[in-house]
Formats: structure tokens, sequence, C-alpha cells
């Protein structure tokens, strides 16, 4: 395999999975230029003129569909850890003898687990999507046929936009479906809230399966998933457990520690005038970046500021925040809870949004870049504010991008971390993996205090005199490294097992094999 | 029978170290070493097991150990644990960590002692970041949160912990066991750096006047101090007869800076019934105070045992301050800031202070004896209380030093 220095001197494949790739360019340096693809043109007279789309089941949806060996079939991750789609899927997949097919999820989770043995004996080719727990293990052992393909929601958009992924078959798991194929995922028992991440393979994919446990008659509204883009619908037992939404990082944390530096990261903003009437904000996934949110509500509060809009991940204490009007509107990517679900279904104000409208890099802008202030998590970040987000820092693969790379388009993109975890030191010389360029970071907030991006005088200038305990990164690496001890480097192969792309489609960074 | 083992191991268990060991008579050492940070500290730990046994005097051991990510003082606090385990009675030399930063800082009599957080001493994961959630003092603790067969293995955590952890600017304390037995824990702790004992139980100056010697000698056997250290006493009264002896105990010894007390023991010897309004306690509470001003000594309240009632410990807080008291141990971080707060001068008080202050002055300087604000008349007391309240609000960052010559604020500023 070839690997080339991109602008960030990181080493990248020239080619993944078949196809040729740029090398990352820089911030916005990057402009590919063509069409965006599209499915076949399609006739409507080609489809029942009653409506009808059901067929009695998957594996006959799928060969109707007409899924062939090493097809790319595509699956969403709106019930996260509790999807119970995909597995039944390619088990369908693999009682049809299909083989060699590339998964394309907007991401994965521990329960898709059982796919392992579907890799293992040839049904699945490879993944492109996010890979942790199992699945990260399965690809940094090694055992995966082709490169896994790590990329943003909004890369994800932007991939299937330029056609460097062309979606053979899009399948969607919907909690309210008609059998014409208008779905949405507010109604019904399974009710888990926006199938957004879906709304790009609708458009692009040469064809769509909606699968429902909930079949209503015809119109099901409101539809996020428009039944004129959908080829067949699938009834279904069941498609996925929407009390596993709440998954480990989707929980407000417990930890002395890290309630902290969510009280210290609330200080920031406030302290620096971000926290202003009409300000806006975005809590990521994480603990840590939730609990922030906890106490910046009070801080407002207490200082009578109302937000225009938050961007979510919606979880309790933003829908409490948007009912007591401290926020105008919820611009909400996923919902984190039953109470985020019932609100994106009862309350207008409650806007569910897609990555098309808020982060693909196609897009004619997108408000990613509008946000006057981001919090995200990281496993690492080096003296330069280079974040890593993707693996683990003995090179496993630990979260998907998720949303995090598009949100360091953020105007103050803030990083709240622990300095160290169980010994292993948070602040690096070098990120194991790059999934983030420091030029967009701009503050790192630790229990041991608050590092500004020297490229930021304007914070530096608005926190001054504020007594909040900023210090240069360097200083907290020092301290930390004179508590746990200078760590040595761990030890990876030079076998690439998956590629990390930017938002843009270049490639960013290379994960390698374990030893 | 020669194996024994140390320290925690398990899906839950973090930065601690979990050792087996067996002496030998022959063959070296046979390590295994499973380590969840071994990809960056794997080699680093080896060489430190080894040298600490080295330096134990073990030559010959089998050894299996499981690291949940433990620093190097919590490694060499669980190998000497073992090693005086499979040699009771043997001679094992103590086998120190480097001094980190706050080692050996000396403390003071008056120092703020509003908030004191309890760290379980065998439980190395709660003390390395104690001091980000800025108590006033660290209670590294060897009594009640250690289970009787860990005793050994909690005070070489907390000696090693007092030599190598960065407490910042918090006093160092260690709760020994009650004595006798933790009359033997003294030694180690001083030499370790520790700023003050907390006497568990304490029913007699008989008791203090022994720890206070056990001090003393320890001191003496280390040339190396700082002239300027000292270490304090803080007894426990927690029983009747503690309780009925507070003006005694507190008075036996002049490394004595406050008085506390333990309230569940004290209310189960009592015989009494715990109520929220807490009469029951009232005279107890009450006799606390008393003995600790009668000896110029600082009184502290008892902990709030519901971590999440955060109002009711602020109630808590207001009534101990009421009654006298200066400050109250802590069981979470949480409620620190709490307890912080509630001891500290509020806005109000601090204002109505420097009235009193400013009157008191403005008399001095006419001559005049009989000091009144507006239509009130001051008593001497009333402005010595003022005067310690501007102390306090000066050293807590809440009024600047030189209050006095800058033009006084004005009216109906905010509270904060």
């Amino acid at each position: 395999m070839k690997l080339v220095k991109n602008a960030l001197g990181r080493l990248v494949p020239t080619d993944v999975n078949g196809k040729p790739q740029v090398p990352y360019q820089g911030v916005n340096q990057h402009r590919p230029e063509a069409r965006k693809a599209a499915p076949l043109v399609r006739s409507c007279a080609d489809y029942a003129e009653s409506g009808n789309k059901l067929v009695p089941d998957l594996k006959a949806a799928l060969a109707k569909a007409g899924v062939k060996d090493g097809m790319t079939i595509s699956t969403h991750h709106h019930f996260r850890d509790g999807d119970l789609l995909a597995n039944q899927l390619f088990t369908a997949c693999a009682e049809l003898g299909l083989k060699d097919l590339m998964w394309f999820p907007s991401a994965a989770f521990p329960c898709h687990q059982p796919l392992t043995k579907l890799l293992d004996s040839g049904v699945l080719h490879h993944i492109e999507g996010s890979l942790n727990g199992p699945l990260g293990d399965y690809c940094t052992q090694g055992r995966m046929r082709g490169l896994g393909v790590l990329r943003s929601h909004g890369g994800r958009a932007q991939a299937i936009q330029d056609g460097e992924v062309h979606i053979d078959c899009a399948v969607i798991a919907a909690p309210a479906a008609d059998a014409f194929g208008n779905a949405n995922g507010v109604h019904g028992p399974s009710a888990c809230g926006s199938l957004y991440f879906a709304l790009a393979d609708s458009t692009y994919a040469e064809k769509v399966i909606v699968c429902t446990d909930n079949l209503v008659p015809f119109p099901c509204v409101p539809w996020q998933i428009q039944g004129n883009n959908v080829d067949h619908v699938v009834k279904l037992d069941r498609i996925g457990d929407p009390a596993k939404i709440v998954s480990g990082t989707t929980q407000i944390t417990r930890s002395p520690d890290r309630l902290y530096i969510a009280e210290l990261t609330a200080r920031f903003i406030r302290d620096s005038g971000i926290m202003r009437d009409g300000f806006s904000f975005q809590a990521g996934a994480g603990g840590t970046a939730l609990a922030f949110a906890v106490y910046l509500r009070d801080m407002m509060k207490q200082a009578g500021v109302k937000a225009r809009f938050i961007r979510a991940g919606s979880n309790k204490h933003l829908v409490e925040m948007l009912e007591q009007g401290l926020t105008d509107y919820i611009l909400d990517g996923q919902t984190f809870d039953l109470d985020g679900v019932r609100s994106m279904r009862d309350n207008p104000r409650h806007v569910a949004t897609s990555p098309f409208t808020s982060y693909s890099f196609h897009g004619k802008g997108n408000f990613a870049s509008m946000v006057d202030v981001v919090v995200l998590g990281a496993t690492e970040v080096d003296v330069n504010f280079n974040a890593n987000v993707v693996t683990h820092s003995d090179g496993r693969l630990l979260h998907g991008i998720g949303g995090w790379q598009n949100c360091l388009y953020g105007k103050c993109v803030i990083l709240a971390l622990p300095a160290f975890r169980d010994r292993l030191p948070v602040i690096v010389d070098q990120v194991t993996t790059l999934c983030g360029p420091g030029e967009l970071i701009d503050v790192v907030v630790t229990e041991r205090g608050i590092a500004v991006n020297p490229l930021r005088q304007d914070l530096l200038d608005a926190v001054k005199g504020s007594g909040l305990p900023i210090r240069p990164l360097q200083d907290i690496k020092a301290e930390v490294e004179a508590l746990c001890g200078k760590p040595g480097k761990p030890k990876l192969t030079d076998k690439v097992v998956a590629a990390v792309k930017w938002v843009d489609g270049t490639v960013l960074d290379s994960v390698y094999q374990l030893p | 029978m020669n194996t024994v083992t140390v320290g925690r191991r398990g899906p839950d268990v973090r930065s601690d170290l979990w050792v087996e060991l067996e002496l030998r008579k022959s063959g070296g050492i046979e390590l295994s070493l499973k380590s969840k940070v071994d990809f960056m500290y794997g080699e680093a730990n080896r060489k430190l097991v080894l040298d600490t046994l080295k330096t134990l005097g073990v030559q010959h051991a089998r050894v299996d150990i499981e690291d949940t990510g433990a620093l190097p003082f919590v490694i060499m606090a669980r190998l000497e644990t073992a090693v005086r385990r499979a040699m009771p009675g043997g001679k094992v030399s103590a086998c120190l960590p480097e001094p980190g930063p706050s080692f050996a800082l000396p403390s003071a009599r008056d120092r703020w002692r509003r908030s004191r957080l309890y760290l379980p001493g065998n439980e190395p994961k709660f003390m390395l970041n104690a001091r980000i959630h800025q108590p006033d003092a660290v209670i590294l603790d060897i009594e009640d949160s250690v289970p009787p067969p860990d005793k050994d293995a909690a005070l070489l955590l907390v000696r090693n912990a007092l030599i190598s952890v960065d407490f910042g600017d918090c006093e160092r304390m260690v709760r020994i066991n009650q004595l006798p037995r933790g009359l033997d824990e003294i030694g180690p702790l001083v030499k370790a750096g520790v700023n003050l004992i907390l006497i568990p139980k304490c029913v007699s100056a008989e008791q203090v006047q022994a720890a206070d010697k056990s001090i003393s000698s320890a001191l003496a056997d280390f040339g190396a101090r700082p002239s300027a250290f000292d270490v304090f006493l803080m007894p426990i009264v927690e029983t009747c007869e503690g309780m009925f002896n507070a003006a005694a105990i507190v008075k036996a010894s002049p490394r004595i800076v406050a008085l506390t007390y333990g309230m569940e023991d004290y209310i189960a010897d009592l015989g009494g019934i715990k109520t929220p309004a807490g009469l029951e306690s009232l005279w107890a509470r009450s006799q606390v105070v008393n003995a600790a001003k009668a000896a110029e000594v600082q009184a502290i309240d008892t902990v709030f045992a519901d971590v999440s009632d955060i109002p009711g410990l602020e109630a808590s807080c207001a009534a101990a301050k009421t009654l006298g008291f200066e400050g109250k141990g802590c069981i979470h971080p949480r409620q620190i800031p709490v307890v912080n707060n509630a001891f500290t001068p509020s806005e109000t008080e601090i204002r109505r202070a420097q009235d009193v202050v400013r009157a008191f002055k403005d008399a001095q300087s006419k001559g005049r004896n009989v000091v009144a604000l507006g239509s009130k008349m001051i008593d001497p007391p009333v402005v010595q209380r003022a005067l310690r309240t501007i102390e306090l609000a000066i050293s807590a960052g809440r009024l600047a030093a030189d209050w006095d010559s800058a033009p006084s604020p004005p009216a109906g500023s905010t509270e904060r």
C-alpha cells in the first residue's frame, strides 16, 4: 500500500478499497469539481398506483431490490446501541447466499458484534463507518478484508453526494411508516426521534427499503423520509429498542472531577462573554460535554440570558431549557433520550435537522459554523491542539467520529477532558490518530486548568482577569507527566487497517493494526 | 504457607495494584505483571517493581501483579505491604517514593479549616485529584473507612501519598486509628510530612498527651525536617465520656489547633435518637464549641451524611455557624464549595463589620471610649467580632487588605 504525507505530516493511503484518494490539504483547501451523484431516473408508472409497496419480508425485499454480491448496503443508527435491524438484514443476506457486501452504516455500536461472524464468513467484505467495540477490535486486529473508512456525519453525506460512495440499497428502520414508504421516527412504540441520518441515503441510493414495526394507513406524517424515494416497505416484528438510545456517552457524568471540568467549561463560556442574549451552543456526546449544559443553564438563569438555539444531541436537560424558555429552539441532530423524542414530536420549536442542513461539505453553507460555542470530548489532544477522537492511546478503535469533526467549524470549539485517565495522559506530544486539526480547536478545559489556543488571542483577552485557571497546554502536560511518569510510545505495526477522512473527503490520517 | 496478597483488582478498580507474593528460598524473582497501561508504562513498571523488591531486601520470590493504572507511590506501598505481610515481625526497611511538590509544606495554627475532605486511606484513586476541589484540608483516613485487615496497607499508602501526591495548598491531615493502635502510626506519618493528626474517639487528656509525645519523639528522630515544621492535633470526641472531658482534652497539648466531634458514635453512646432538629446533640455541640473557644482553638462541626441533599447541608452549616463552629467535615467533593461559602463571611456580614470597624476607629481618633453606629451603642465584643470578620474576609480574598484606605463602596452594592 502506497502512503504519502498529507498537509499535517500524517502518512495516508493513496488508494482506499480500490478508490484513489486525495491526501488532506488543509482546512477548506480542497474543492472537488464534478456533478453531484444521482441514482437512475425512475418512472412512477413502474410503481403500483395503489401506493402499496409492501413486500412480505426482508429477503423478498432484497431480492426485489436486486441486491447482488459486492454491493453496498446502508443502515442508520437512530436506535444507537438498540438497533435490531442491521443484524436481521445481514442474516437475511447470508440466507440469500450473498457475498462480499460493503456495509455503510451511519454508525455502528457494540450491539452489532454478531456481524463479525458475517465478516469472517465472507457475507460482508468490509465496513465503512464508525468502528468501535467488537467491530473496532476486529478491524485493528487486521482481520477485515477491506480498509475501514471513518467519516463524520457530514463526511458521510459528502461521500454520498460527490459519488465517492454509491449506495446500492439503503435499508431504513422506521418507527412509523405507511405502505407507500413515508416514514418518521417520532411515532409508534419504537419512537426514537429523527430519521434524518437516512435522508441522504433515501435520495441518493439506487434502491430504498423502509422497515417498520408500526405500519400506519397512508399518510404517515410528518414524512421525515418521503415515500416517493422508497422502493419497498417491509413490516418487521422489531426494528429497535429505543430505551437503548441512552448509551454510555449520552449520560451525564457523576464523577466529581468530570463535573468540575464541566463547571469550568460553563464558567469559561460565561466569563469570556460568549454567553449573552441570543447566543447559541452545542453539547456533544460524552458525560462531561453533556454536564456542562446543566451548569450553563444555571448561569443563564442567574444572568437572565436566553439562547436563540441549542444544537443537540437532545436530552432531558436541554428539553427542560426549551420548555423553560431558556432557548427559542433546539436544532436536533439526534435524540439522546426519550424526553428528547417526546419533545421533538410535540414541540414545534424542537426541530429535527439532517447532516445536510448542518454538516455537509457540499452544502451551500452549513450552520455548524454559525454556532457560537461547541463543547466536545476527545481521547487525546497534542500540544498544538490537534485532537484524536477515534482511537484509545494504545491504538484501539474506541469511538466513531460522529458530528465531532463537523462541529469543529463552530466559532469557539472547546474540548472538555480530564488531563489523564487511569495514568494515561490525555495531552500528548503527538496524537495516536489525528481527527481534528489544531487550528480549529480553541480551548482545552481540564481539571488542572484551561488552555487557550495561542491563535485565539481574542479569547485570551476576553477571559483576562476572570480568575479562571488559564495556563499553557504544555504546563498542564508537564504537571501530568510529573504525576504519572513520562509515558512510553505505544507500539503499533505499520499496516494500515483504516483511513480517517476529513469533512471534505480527503484523507486525514491512518489507523494501524495492533501488534 | 508464605503467599500473601494486597490491593484490589477487577473491572471496577482503578489506579490500584493487586499483588500476590510468595517468598522463596532460591530462584530469584519470578515476576508476572499484567497492566492496563502496559503499552505506555510496562518497562518503567517492571523496573520499579524489581528495584522496590531489591530495596525491601527480597531476592527470591514469585510475584504476580495486576495493575489498573497505579502510580509509582501506590506500586511501592503495595509491594512494601506485601513484603511486610510475608515476613511478620521481620525487619523491613521503608521504601519511600520521590517527594512531590507539596511534601513537608508547613501549616499554620490559625489557617482556614472550613472544609476538610475525607479520603478513604486505602483507595488511591480519590487522592490524586482531591486538591482540585479546593478543600482547606484533606483527611487521609485509616480509621473507619478502612476494614481491619487492610489497616497496614492503608497506613503505607497514606504515608506514600503524603510524600508523593500534590495536595497543593490543602492542609494534610490523617485520621489515625483509635489509641493505642494509632500511636504506632504516628511515627511514619510525621516523617512523611503530615500537618495534623486527628485522634478519633478521644476520651481523655492522657490520650492527647500520649499522641503529643509520639509526635515529639518522631520529630526528634527526624532531624532533616524543616525547623519551622510543626505537627498539630485535632481530637475527635465521639462518646459521652469524651464530651464530658472535652475541656480537659482540648487543653492537654499545645499542638491542638481545633476540636471536633463525631455525631453517629456519640448518639449511639448516648442512647438518643437522631432527629432533624438535633436537640439530642445540642448540649454536646455547645460543649465542643465552648471547650474549643475556652482553649482558643477552632471548633469544627461533624460531617453531613447525605451528599445529594445540598439544601440540607446549607441549613446544617448555617446552624453550626450560629453555634460558633468554624468549619465542617466533607465526605464528597460537591459539599466543599457549599461548606467553604457557609463558613466565609458573607458580603452582608463584611459590610456590617466594616461599618463597625470604621465607627470604632472614628471613635478612637476622636478619643472617645464609647463607639456608636447611628443611634446604636457598640459593645467592645461586637468590635472584636467585627475585626475577626474583616480578618477572615481578607484572608478569603473577599476584601482587599487595604479596604480601610479605599473609598467605601457605593450603597446597595449587590451580594455575590
